[in-house]
Parts: structure tokens; sequence; C-alpha cells
């Protein structure tokens, strides 16, 4: 029953997206072509990414909120290396991504594993920490296009079958994704530990370890994005991506992804994250003032948290229901 | 959001009133300023002088006055990060209504009640609908600020009144500025709220066991609704503050606060997890963190270089406890 009501869940994004399409290409007729289409998902691709890393922290009951400043330390880091060495192949580049992403992950995981601090305040402290590090690995100076080379910034644009390098590298990871969290121990475990941590105790699973895994598999997706941001956009400061983590968790929270951890799926944060691109970029089709783009998203946060809650309510959780209470704070408010 | 809870250990006697008074988290702080105050005063020959310390405290109090309404707000369990977008929205609102001719008296009455009123919008979304906060104030966040952005886009407010200017800038006597003064006055009403009223105690009590508070007769939501009407007023006192020292307002403004705030009450000693913390924690350690931003800008350390620092705090400062709690429970006894 409760697999029904998840495909349930997915089938409603999927149908609220195509007629958000609808609706868009009836205001600009180019809206919906399959070009646009493939524009839109690429645009997405990074944030469809960094959504199932936060999925996967999410899923075990924490919360990632220095994804962004991850992605910000990482960007920096391989593009000043690679305006410093540009001999070194893209590669190699991109695993010192994965890997300074990784071990910034791992940084996260520590805390919470061995020390057992709440995520929210770990994240939170190395939020500030790897952003302010950006600034000092850098000294505050940008790394633009003319320093980068060819192949760090053009890869990631080749088009293949019609759809960029940066768009199939988000298909590659969704599908490894999907497999890790429906067909490895990992994954269940992942799972298991989000939706009943003392249940997942008893049935032999470290529940913080599985966290630290999380968080590594969340750091290593953001190193990704490292060096696919600054390559998107041709530019690597101390500033990219400053917010992002908090669409991140939109993006998981439209898709249905609980934050008390156990409940959600990749389909889910894909779908969520396509959500908000589909919204971000239709903006400008009907001459809504980008300025708006952050108060709508706000709106959908909390309409689909109103809309998960009464999802996820189980009957009898609350034995004592103070009505009169609740009652009160309406007609006070 | 957290960790498994840790065990709250009910120690067989209590220890006696000079070790509790040495041994408590807020003796360890308050050393910790000392220290930082000395440090200053020997890096900088510029500390020590009245009226520099007094330009210090403008580094804190704003951000303190809402800590306070945010300590009770975690020590009942919940959390608002949706502080620095009210501080953003009220100022917008405040700017809207000096530009249409409005007296001082007006505009504060308009910041309070935006204030006011975003509080409200956040307590019936988690105190009404029972959601969880993180998320819902995630997006309020979005929300507030998004509005003020809509209002705004990237221009700026200025032309208050001049007599608008004396809650940021005018002085009561000597070097005591208006905003040091409110400060005190709100330091000590909250803690006579929290530490002597029957209020505070039940704040407390759900912190600690949210169902045994139910259970005890203790109305949860109409609680937390206050909690959260109380962290918007706050949020418009303090905006009203910031924006007649500032004498502008832009979307921007106050961004990132909502960070600075909570690790400003969690290294005030108050517990992530709920239930436990003190007023008296948060003023020593809106004092650390002003003293310790104001020495550092002394040394003409880069603002981010200090966030680096103000992570390092909160995330040593959480980290050594549990370290030496660790440390000590592996030794036999």
């Amino acid at each position: 029953m409760i697999r029904q009501l998840f495909k349930f869940r997915e089938m409603l994004l999927v149908i609220i997206i195509a007629i958000l399409l609808a609706v868009f290409s009836v205001r600009s007729p180019g809206f919906a072509a399959p070009g646009n289409l493939a524009n839109i998902f690429n645009d997405t691709s990074i944030l469809i990414i960094l959504a199932l890393g936060q999925m996967t922290v999410i899923l075990t009951k924490s919360i990632d909120l220095s994804v962004a400043a991850n992605v910000a330390f990482t960007g920096m880091a391989v593009g000043m290396l690679n305006a410093a060495h540009p001999e070194l192949p893209l590669v190699l580049i991109v695993i010192v991504a994965l890997c300074i992403g990784a071990v910034l992950g791992a940084i996260n995981g520590i805390f919470v594993w061995k020390l057992n601090i709440p995520s929210i305040v770990v994240t939170l402290g190395t939020l500030t920490i790897y952003r302010g590090m950006a600034f000092v690995l850098s000294g505050g100076a940008w790394v633009n296009a003319h320093q980068m080379t060819a192949p760090f910034l053009q890869t990631p644009r080749q088009l293949f079958l019609g759809l960029p390098i940066l768009g199939w590298t988000a298909i590659v990871i969704v599908a490894v994704m999907y497999l890790v969290m429906s067909r490895t121990f990992l994954g269940r475990a992942i799972y298991a530990s989000g939706g009943n941590p003392t249940a997942a105790v008893y049935a032999g699973i470290d529940v913080g370890r599985t966290r630290f895994f999380a968080f590594v598999i969340s750091g290593t997706l953001a190193g990704l994005c490292g060096y696919l941001w600054v390559s998107r956009y041709a530019v690597a400061y101390v500033d990219i991506a400053a917010g992002f983590e908090l669409d991140t968790v939109a993006a998981c929270v439209i898709g249905g992804i609980s934050t008390l951890g156990g409940i959600g799926s990749v389909a889910g944060a894909v779908l969520g994250a396509l959500f908000l691109g589909v919204i971000k970029n239709a903006l400008p089709v009907i001459n809504i003032s980008p300025f708006a783009q952050m108060a709508i998203s706000g709106s959908v946060i909390i309409a689909a948290v109103i809309f998960n809650a009464r999802q996820e309510r189980r009957r009898g959780r609350i034995i004592l229901r103070d009505r009169g209470a609740s009652e009160q704070i309406e007609v006070a408010a | 959001m957290s960790a498994i809870p840790e065990k709250r250990l009910i120690p067989d006697r209590l220890g006696t009133s000079a070790t509790r008074l040495f041994g408590s988290w807020e003796a360890l702080l308050f050393a910790v300023a000392v220290l930082i105050f000395i440090a200053n005063s020997l890096a900088s020959p510029y500390f020590l002088n009245a009226w520099n310390l007094s330009d210090a405290t403008f580094n804190f109090t704003e951000k303190a006055m809402v800590a306070f309404a945010m300590a009770l707000l975690i020590i009942s369990g919940e959390i608002d990060l949706s502080v620095a977008a009210i501080i953003a929205l009220a100022s917008t609102a405040m700017g809207a209504a000096a530009q249409a001719g409005i007296g001082t008296p007006g505009l504060v009455a308009i910041g309070i009640g935006v204030g006011v009123g975003c509080g409200v919008v956040n307590g019936i979304l988690v105190a009404g609908l029972r959601l969880p906060s993180i998320v819902v104030t995630i997006g309020t966040m979005s929300l507030f600020r998004g509005i003020a952005y809509i209002v705004l886009g990237d221009k700026a407010y200025g032309g208050y009144p001049a007599s608008f200017a004396y809650f940021g800038q005018g002085y009561v006597f000597w070097v005591f500025s208006f905003e040091l003064v409110l400060f005190a006055v709100l330091a000590i009403l909250f803690a006579v709220l929290l530490h002597a009223t029957n209020f505070g105690r039940r704040v407390h009590a759900i912190g600690n066991n949210e169902f045994a508070a139910r259970f005890s007769g203790i109305r949860v939501e109409r609680i937390k609704f206050t909690l959260f009407l109380l962290t918007g007023l706050m949020s418009g006192i303090a905006a009203v503050c910031l924006t007649s020292r500032l004498g502008s307002t832009r979307p921007s403004i106050a961004q990132g606060w909502e960070l600075e705030i909570v690790t400003m009450v969690v290294l005030g000693g108050v517990s992530i997890l709920g239930g436990a913390g003190t007023i008296g924690g948060v003023v020593i350690a809106a004092f650390v963190m002003g003293l310790v931003t104001f020495g550092l800008g002394l040394l003409n350390v880069p603002g981010i270089v200090m966030s680096i620092f103000i992570g390092l705090l909160l995330i040593v400062t959480i980290t050594l406890p549990v370290i030496i709690r660790q440390f000590r429970h592996r030794k036999p006894a």
C-alpha cells in the first residue's frame, strides 16, 4: 500500500510537470519542443545531482547544509588547479574534484558518526568554514574563462545524441544512485537507519557508519558538481552556488522525501529538481521578473511540506490531540 | 533531524555549588570571553577604548535580540531559519512606508507588525498544521526574502526620517547606545521569562519530552505558536534597529544572519536537541562572537575569514564536551 502511495506521488509530480509544460507552451509555443526540454534538463542537471546527494543524507534522518559550500570550494580548487597546471588531463581533474568533495563530506560524516553531533549543527558550521576556505585558497580572486583550458570548459558542453555531456552525466548519476539505493546493502541500510534507527541497530546496521557514508556520497556528488558548475558558467569565485543548499532541500521536499527520514525515492528527488528547473526556465517566458523566483520556490516548498505531511501522517501517533489549543490558536491568528 | 538523543544522566547527588558554578558551560564560556578580550587588547592597541568597545557591541546586539527568542524556540525543540528573511521583509516594508512619507512611530509599528505577522505565519504552519519547523522555515525564508526581492529587485530604499536614526545610532548616555540598553533590557526580560515563570518551565518541559508535557496538561501547540510569534516580534525589533543603523534597505539585508543567530544560541550552551539552555549563556555567547569579529576586524581580517572562525567556534564548542565525556567514560572509574 505504501508503495502504491509512492507511485501515486511520483505520477502526480509527472502530471503536474506535464501540465506546467503545457500551460507554458500555450504562452510560448516553442517551450515544450524537444530541444528546449533538453535544454531545461541540461540546465537542471547540477541540481538533480546535488538533490540526489541531499536525498541520501535526508533519508538517514540527517541534513547536509554544506553542499553548496562544498561546490564552491571544490569548484575553486579545480579551477585554480586547471589554471595553474593546464597540462593535467581532465580525467585527473575530475578525480581530484570527486576526492576533495568526498573528503569534505567525510569531515561532516565523522562528526555525525563518531561524536554523535546533530548534522544540522555540523553542516551549519562547515557551511561557513568551507566557503571561507574557498576565499582563503583563492585570496578572493576569480578564475576567469581565459585562464581555464578548452577541454576543461568544453567537455560538458559536447553534444551526444542531442544532449550535452552535462545532461548525460546527470542521467548516469541517477542510474547509479537508483542501483545503489535499491540493489545494495548500503541503500537498504540508508532507508533502515532513517526509518527506524532503533530497529536498524537491532537488525545489525551501524546507523552512525551508514550516516557517514551518506555524507560521503553527498560530498562526492557535490565535488563533481563543483567541477560541473565552474565549467558550465566558465568562472570560479567564492560566492558560486550561494544558497543553493536550500534548492537541494527544496527539490527533495517537493519530491516527497520525508525530512523525518526513511521515506523517499530517487525518482522523487529527480522530479522535484525538474519541477524547480521547469519553473526557473519558464519565468522569463511568461514575463515574470526573475526576482520572483525566490518567493515562488518558497511557496512551493511550503505547499509541498503541507502535502507531504498529509500523506505521511500516521494515525494514532499523537494520543492526546489538543484540539482546543489548536482551535484557539487559529482564532488568535 | 538529529542523531539518537543521548541519555539524560540524572546524577545521584548534585555537586557542591562552587564546582557547579565553575564547571558550568556559562563559566567556561565566560573564561573564553575573558581570554579573547585579553588577546584582543594585546593584539591591537586600538582595542581598549570605551568608544571602540561601544562600537563593537553593534556587531552583536541586533543578532542577540533575535537569539534570545531563538533560544526559547530551540529549547522547546523547534527552530526558525527564517529570522533573517523576516528582518529583510520588515525592513523592506519600513522602506516602502518611509517613501510614502510615514513618520517614525508609524515606521516602527510597521516594522514590528510585519515581524509579528511573519512569526504568526510560521506559528500557524508549525504549531497549527504540525509541520516540521526546519523545512517550513526554510520555505518561509525563501518566501519572505523573495517578497522583499519582488518589491525591491536590485534597487534600495533610503530617505528615512532623521528621527528614525535614533534606534540604531543614538546613545542613551555616554557610550551606552540605545541598542546596547535595549539588548540589556531584553536580556533581563527573557531571562525572567525563561527561568522564573511557568511559561519558561513549560518551554523546558516541551523540549525535554513533548509527550510527557502533553500528558501533564501543557498546551504544547499554544506555547510553540507563542514562541514563533515572539521570534517574529524580536526579528521585527531587530529590523527596526538594523534599518535605522544602516539608513537604507536592500533585499539582501541581514543575509546569512540565521546561521549566526543559531550559532550564537548553540554556542551559549542551548542544546540543539531541545530541553536545556540559559539566557545567560546566550548573552555571554553574544559577547564572545562580538569580541571575536571586532578583534579580527581591527586586525584587518576579511569578513569571510571571520566566518571561518565563527564556524570553527561553533563546531569546537559543541565537540569539546562530547570528546571530554567520551574520554572520561573510557577511563575505568
